[in-house]
């Protein structure tokens, strides 16, 4: 047994026993710190992996069909690892978050293990029925946790409603693109399957990887299938929504690339020209509907789809270029996708545990009634802070780095492809730098609006700073962060072997294999740290009064200002949604109601205004108003009547009969 | 780090910090000679900023750390800038940080910082100006990425250094199509970036029509000097990029004293005529409404795809 | 575009050559500004005559910012209060809050009969009293309006220049 193995039999162990003892008797601390344990194994076997100790597993008896098959290469292994990395945050976390008489619910304590080892064991699976078993358990886990609230408000079953139902379907769809493929091949090992893959017809393979996208792409919240995604993830509890948010997605991403890279061995451009044109598809949509959203839990939410979406574009270039044949191209674009993948997964756990605290201390996520949280929640806020850059692409953030290589891959993608990346290039930059300019501004209006000023409301001022395992849990996401986005050489060649190509090096400063291209992430952060030093040292010894006088605000004389007159979220983005007007197409209703007495005086005037989802007015109404009449129609049949249903049994049988007597 | 690269990371912040306030001071100067005017000399600028140091600063109640490092970082980051792009000599003091994504990130960071700040005093005011400024920033961002992929795909490279050489080993490149395109979408970029005519007015009194200033109105004293410090600095740093990437020619290639000289007077020449064309255009044109500034910036977003497609097309 | 250039070029330049500096003593805290005074108007009750005049003292003919004068958008960014009009009962409490909003050493410029001596609103009902009544004053200009001359001769005491 090598190193990998011995993890990940640590893992599902500690994972199972900890779900055991849950049922037995439930206790936050015990199941958190389990959770925490089974992560931390889950980065012991990725990391082992990664560094080349790969590992595998047949069990045959297990599972109907060809049993359980578990191998773990460097692909599986990033994916574990971050994997891991993730639960070990949310795990300490969760001691306290979890304390609620919501969470501590027996069925929900036992969800949390089981999710985070049936998500770990997702990217080991070595055969069909093994992904498929591990990832059913990891939708009926999280459904579990994410209706855990649902003591709230009807919102939280409609959440998991749409969430049940859209994880089904691209299961659905995940399971006919496998069984196309295995119907091709020996057995559903993923051996097989990679011999076969080559020898497909294109139409075959194209349909088994139209079906794998559609699966995959649902989970990992792409557009247009990413309804379920901005109402399950504010909806769940914080730590949970951290989970699916940082880790769950990915392994969309993951089975993406496993099927299509992998054991499909490339394929068609125009299968990467779809993902490529999806992947920047959704990282637009997805961060517009961030900028606009006042809601704290479900921005970080849609900000993961642009992150997914930006991940795809990744994809979708090296898919692109390896179809050129340009394969040291194909592994820069695929380096800087995974990387985007370990940074999303730091920073988007950190934020969505900060907003849980914050949740935690006001009962509020609606970011109109946040603000002026620094004083009472210094280290929430400055863990926000941490991420919010971090998620926002801005040196020295985590995402920055991804982004950098991402557009140096695209840049030199121009030359390799002819007119097809001569067009899909600049669009796929455009995009990213559209996608970058508006996660800014998202950010920039979280942390400002929800944060720092005065507070909005009661619950803001009467806030009060989370227990310590709560900031232990950010604690861990933040170093990470901050690791990433200094030093992200150190993880590079873990990236790159999941990659499976080398197309940067460098220690302190990454260099582009194949292009003159560096950049330095540390290098730039200590200037900037030795240039605020400096001048900070100028002033102070130039300025002739070095007291700050302690003045109120400049309310022009009138005053006092109440935090009424304050910037809101919604008031942020009103530029932002009248510029994207046309895009996002808000619905605005004004009501001027007058006094009786006269028309002329007004008595008030209400102003509401909703931003419903377009593409999914668009798309699902349809589908769902069918669906609907469909029901209807059903009910028309089923009217509850016994006379009715004996006479449909004699009809059906003397049908068949009849039907038999015609055919033999 | 090359010698060269070393005196160019030496006297460009340098010459840049001492400079940048007097081109403002020229470009107010050239603005009052047009309006008829005598106006207040180029060293007027320079003269506030040593007023504003000698005041008292003033910490407004209710603002936190955010609001006091904000000129810091500010400032900061476009004393980084200075320090790594190649504005007197070819080759960079810090050669991984001198690319064009680099610096054009760590400039939207200084831009950041204000905002925020202006969120942080809770004024009407701070917000509006902050939501103004990561708007055009956002909308500018797609053009000012694209415009670079049309000028770095010939070279191969977005290593600022190697821009700049490649355009002084072939100066035929500056007038192909593709960087004249590019330069158009760059220069509107700039002027929605450093906040001038017809984005956004420097000297506007009407907060409602303010983006820049509106953010900065409560600041006062040292921090104020910083803020105006760091918006010149922005101004020269934005105009000598445009002049280095279409027009690098005097820029040192060697490490020598004449050599230096030259670069820097070269420099100085540039931005100045820049920053006098600049403020000379200004005087012809009114402010755009808000809302028409994005079908500027969508304008120049064109050019700079066209750009690229001219790039690729027409080799 | 064109023709604007040419009125440009037609109307050369319009300000009038620099009187002396005026004679008598600067204000104190004057000399520490060292020629950049910046100005936040307050128009505490006026009857916008003296704003016409202060218009016209920064327009190009006068054209103040010569000086190294400059009208800006914030108390916070100024130097000098430049106070029109007589005190009224509801913008007392604004002004002293203005005043208090600027970053010291600072400076009161009292513009026009009415902020010097309540000039012809003098016993009125809504007056609570001359700017001198509510703030120090450190230089007064006389006359009603006062001539954009006199503006800028009082505002040249401040800078120096
Ligand atoms: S001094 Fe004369 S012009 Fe000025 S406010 Fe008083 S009445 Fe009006």
């Amino acid at each position: 047994m090598n190193l990998s193995a011995t993890g990940m039999a640590a893992a599902v162990a500690v994972g199972l026993v900890t779900a055991l003892l849950a049922v037995i008797r439930a206790r936050t601390a015990v199941i958190g710190a389990g959770t925490a344990l089974t992560g931390a194994a889950a980065v012991f076997a990725g990391a082992a992996a990664l560094a080349g100790g790969s590992f595998s597993l047949v069990l045959p008896g297990v599972l109907p069909l060809s049993g359980v098959a578990l191998t773990l290469d460097p692909l599986g292994g990033l994916f574990v690892a971050v994997t891991g990395g993730v639960a070990v945050a949310t795990g300490i976390y969760a001691v306290s978050y979890a304390d609620t008489p919501d969470l501590r619910a027996r069925g929900v304590q036992v969800a949390l293990p089981v999710f985070v080892v049936a998500m770990v064991l997702v990217p080991a699976a070595a055969n069909v029925a093994t992904l498929l078993v591990c990832w059913e358990l990891m939708a009926l886990a999280s459904l579990v946790l994410v209706v855990a609230e649902h003591r709230r408000g009807p919102q939280v079953a409609s959440a998991g409603r749409w969430y049940a139902v859209m994880t089904h379907l691209g299961f659905m769809s995940v399971l006919i693109g496998l069984m196309v493929f295995v119907a091709h091949a020996p057995d559903d090992s993923f051996t097989a399957l990679r011999e076969a893959g080559r020898h497909l017809s294109p139409a075959v393979a194209g349909v088994v990887f139209v079906a794998a996208l559609a699966g995959f792409g649902s989970k990992a919240g792409i557009v247009p299938l990413h309804a379920w995604l901005p109402r399950a993830h504010p909806e769940a509890p914080s730590h949970v929504s951290a989970l699916m948010s940082a880790a769950m997605v990915n392994l969309g991403v993951y089975g993406l690339v496993r099927v299509g890279v992998d054991l499909l061995g490339g394929g068609a451009a125009w299968w990467w020209l779809l993902v490529l044109a999806l992947g920047a598809l959704s990282a637009v949509y997805g961060i517009l509907q961030a900028a606009m959203s006042s809601d704290l839990k479900r921005l970080l939410g849609q900000s993961t789809t642009e992150n997914m979406g930006l991940v795809l574009i990744g994809v979708g270039a090296a898919g692109l270029f390896a179809s050129f044949g340009d394969h040291t191209l194909a592994a820069l674009a695929l380096t800087a996708a995974l990387l985007h993948v370990v940074g999303h997964a730091a920073f988007k756990t950190l934020l969505f545990l900060a907003a849980g605290s914050v949740l935690h201390a006001t009962g509020s996520r609606d970011l109109d009634a946040l603000g002026g949280l620094r004083p009472v929640m210094p280290v929430t806020t400055a863990a926000f802070g941490l991420g919010a850059l971090a998620a926002s692409a801005l040196p020295p953030g985590t995402a920055f780095v991804s982004e950098w290589l991402l557009l140096q891959a695209l840049i030199h993608g121009l030359p390799a492809g002819g007119v097809t990346a001569a067009i899909a290039m600049p669009v796929a930059v455009a995009a990213v730098a559209l996608t970058a300019g508006l996660a800014v501004a998202t950010f920039v209006k979280a942390f400002g609006v929800g944060f720092l000023a005065r507070p909005r409301s009661d619950a803001a001022s009467n806030a009060h700073e989370s227990p310590f395992t709560m900031l232990a849990g950010m604690g861990v996401a933040a170093v990470v962060c901050v690791v990433l986005a200094l030093w992200p050489a150190g993880i590079l060649p873990a990236v790159q072997a999941a990659a499976g190509g080398v197309a940067v090096s460098g220690d302190v400063t990454l260099r582009l294999d194949q292009a003159t291209g560096a950049l330095s992430p540390l290098l730039l952060t200590l200037g900037l740290v030795a240039a605020v030093i400096v001048v900070a040292g100028v002033v102070r010894a130039v300025v002739a009064r070095r007291v700050r006088r302690e003045a109120r605000l400049w309310d022009c004389g009138g005053g006092p200002m109440s935090a009424r007159m304050e910037y809101t979220a919604t008031s942020f983005a009103e530029p932002l949604q009248r510029v994207f007007d046309d895009v996002v197409q808000p619905e605005l209703d004004v009501d001027v109601s007058h006094h009786q007495e006269s028309r002329y005086l007004v008595q008030a005037v209400e102003y509401r205004r909703k931003m419903p989802d377009r593409i999914e007015r668009r798309l699902y109404r349809p589908v769902l108003s069918v669906i609907t009449a469909w029901g209807e129609a059903g009910r028309v049949l089923a009217p509850g009547s016994v006379h009715r249903y004996l006479g449909y049994g004699f009809y059906a049988v003397c049908g068949v009969l009849i039907l038999l007597a015609v055919t033999r | 780090m090359s010698a060269l690269g070393v005196v160019g990371g030496v006297v460009q912040p340098v010459l840049i910090v001492a400079g940048s306030p007097l081109l403002v001071g020229l470009m107010r100067q050239v603005r009052a000679r047009l309006e008829g005017r005598a106006g207040a000399g180029a060293g007027q600028p320079w003269r506030d900023l040593r007023k504003l140091l000698r005041k008292e600063r003033i910490a407004p109640r209710g603002t936190s750390e955010v609001f006091r490092f904000a000129p810091l970082v500010l400032v900061a980051t476009t004393l980084v800038v200075a320090v790594v792009v190649p504005f007197i000599a070819t080759e960079s003091a810090l050669d991984p940080v001198a690319d064009l994504f680099a610096v054009v990130a760590l400039l939207a960071l200084g831009a950041v910082a204000l905002a925020l700040a202006g969120l942080d005093t809770g004024t009407a005011f701070g917000g509006m100006g902050a939501s103004r400024e990561m708007t055009i920033l956002a909308l500018v961002e797609p053009t000012l990425l694209v415009a670079i992929f049309a000028l770095s795909v010939r070279v191969g490279s977005t290593n600022l250094g190697a821009i700049v050489s490649s355009t002084l080993h072939d100066p035929a490149r500056v007038i192909s199509p593709a960087s004249l395109l590019a330069a158009v979408a760059l220069i509107v970029v700039i002027v929605a970036e450093t906040g001038r005519i017809p984005v956004d007015n420097p000297s506007t009194h009407l907060e409602l029509t303010m983006v820049h200033e509106a953010m900065v109105l409560e600041y006062a004293g040292p921090d104020l000097a910083l803020v105006e410090l760091a918006s010149a600095m922005r101004l020269s740093v934005f105009l000598g990029l445009l002049a280095n990437l279409f027009a690098p020619w005097g820029i040192a290639t060697e490490a020598t004293p004449l050599a230096v000289l030259i670069g820097v007077l070269a420099l100085v020449v540039k931005v100045g005529v820049l920053g006098g064309l600049l403020a000379a255009a200004e005087v012809f044109v009114a402010k755009l409404r808000l809302f028409r500034v994005p079908e500027l910036l969508a304008g120049s977003f064109l050019l700079a795809l066209l750009a690229v497609a001219a790039s690729f097309f027409l080799v | 575009m064109l023709s604007l250039w040419r009125k440009i070029l037609r109307t050369g330049r319009v300000a009038e050559p620099p009187p002396p500096l005026p004679e008598g003593d600067r204000p104190e805290g004057a000399a520490v500004l060292g020629g950049s005074v910046q100005i936040r108007h307050v128009d505490a009750g006026s009857c916008n005559g003296c704003e016409i005049e202060i218009g016209s003292a920064f327009g190009p003919v006068h054209d103040g910012e010569r000086y190294g004068a400059r009208l800006v958008a914030s108390p916070r960014h100024a130097d000098a209060l430049l106070v029109t009009g007589v005190v009224t009962r509801n913008m007392a409490e604004p002004l002293r809050r203005t005043f208090d909003a600027v970053p010291a050493p600072k400076l009161v410029v009292a513009v026009g009969d009415c902020a010097r001596n309540c000039g012809v609103f003098a016993g009125a009902y809504g007056v609570a009293g001359a700017v001198r009544d509510v703030v120090p004053v450190d230089v007064e200009i006389p006359g009603c309006p006062p001539r954009p001359e006199a503006i800028v001769e009082g505002l040249r005491k401040l800078t120096g220049r």
